[in-house]
């Protein structure tokens, strides 16, 4: 098995490379700031709820990829991962029951209470639901690499709560 | 169109799958993967496909790479056969 | 052997690119993906997501709006999908927490392993 310095290893404790360390951390705001840019402007360029989510979770991986899994609870704790991915997943059902609910279709967005014109209810519909598969996608992608790292990276962490 | 482009991108593209089944290395293997998946991408955005080609990139060059190293990590880095 | 493989792979190859080379040209209008009328005179659905997609989604972009509103169920379908994935890593890969296992332990009879003292669980 690969070993860091110091015999800790790199994908879970906390070493510190100040190079790779700050660059990461340079680069993530912009690429956390595109990714909502990919989600929210979806109807008007190519991008939308799977593409922004990703590119979201890619953030969150690659903050854990260079610093190590406990000096990035700071900004992604571990616990979330999951509960974050079944909320994604129920903002898109709630969506779609409620306009079952209020008379429509499954997923029929004009029945939406939102006080607009039947396209434009459809249109805020469509960001109602891309965002929840976002929330999904992110937080999926980045609970599947804690699980494969493992728990023992939560020992000696500076953020130990 | 752009058959010229295309083509040289499809020659990266097969250099690229063909390194990644040879190597030993596992590491190197899931780089070059990810240098397949990143063409895989220019493919489709030069095709007009943008959004599979946005797909492709994010899933394919990041989030699939960042998994296989953690696999890697997790085993073993040099293949046997 | 590896020669027959090789043939078997050429052989494969030649077979792909000649079923690839009936296929229409790209964008080419008079494709029967392209048309207004498939050949059994049925209308396309594609023609309707072209000519009705700005006017009942009020969105530019054609492809969200065939996502996430003509083919909604379907991107459910693939959230769930994703969302399966997670659940299975999580019941697959996470460690049982500290205090079941102790708990599993003592039920069981088995000796207190020296990691089970340290203190592992998540908060």
């Amino acid at each position: 098995m690969e070993r860091g310095r110091e015999g800790i290893d790199p994908m879970r404790g906390y070493y510190d490379d100040r190079i790779v360390a700050l660059s990461s951390r340079l680069v993530v705001p912009f690429i956390q700031l595109f990714a909502l840019y990919v989600v929210f402007h979806g109807h008007y360029s190519p991008g939308g709820g799977f593409q922004g989510g990703a590119m979201l979770a890619a953030s969150f991986l690659l903050i854990r990829l260079s610093v190590g899994s406990d000096g990035a609870q700071l900004q992604f704790r571990k616990g979330w991962g999951t509960p974050g991915s079944s909320i994604g997943t129920l903002i898109y059902l709630v969506t779609g029951l409620s306009t079952l609910l209020l008379g429509g279709y499954f997923l029929d967005y004009s029945q939406l209470p939102l006080g607009m014109g039947e396209s434009e209810t459809r249109s805020m519909g469509i960001l109602i639901v891309e965002i929840g598969v976002a929330v999904a996608v992110a937080c999926t992608l980045t609970a599947i690499y804690d699980d494969l790292v493992g728990e023992e990276g939560r020992r000696g962490s500076p953020h130990d709560a | 169109m752009h058959w010229e482009f295309e083509l040289v991108i499809l020659v990266f593209l097969l250099a690229a799958a063909i390194v990644a089944l040879r190597s030993k290395d596992l590491l190197a293997a899931v780089v070059t993967l990810s240098v397949y998946s990143f063409m895989a991408a220019l493919i489709c955005a030069v095709m007009g496909a943008v959004d599979v080609g946005f797909t492709e990139a994010v899933v394919g060059a990041g989030i699939t790479g960042v998994l296989f190293i953690v696999a890697i990590y997790q085993t073993e880095r040099k293949s046997v056969d | 052997m590896k020669r027959f493989v090789l043939l078997v792979l050429i052989a494969f190859g030649a077979l792909m690119f000649y079923g690839v080379s009936t296929l229409p040209d790209r964008a080419d209008p008079r494709a029967p993906a392209n048309l207004e009328e498939s050949a059994a005179g049925s209308p396309v659905a594609q023609d309707y997501y072209i000519r009705h997609a700005y006017e009942d989604a009020h969105t530019p972009n054609m492809v969200t709006v065939i996502l996430a509103d003509y083919r909604a169920y379907d991107t459910l379908g693939e959230t769930m999908v994703i969302f399966a994935a997670g659940l299975a890593c999580f019941l697959i890969l996470r460690r049982r927490r500290q205090e079941d296992l102790e708990e599993w332990e003592e039920s069981e009879g088995l000796e207190e392993s020296e990691e089970s003292k340290e203190d592992g669980t998540r908060s």
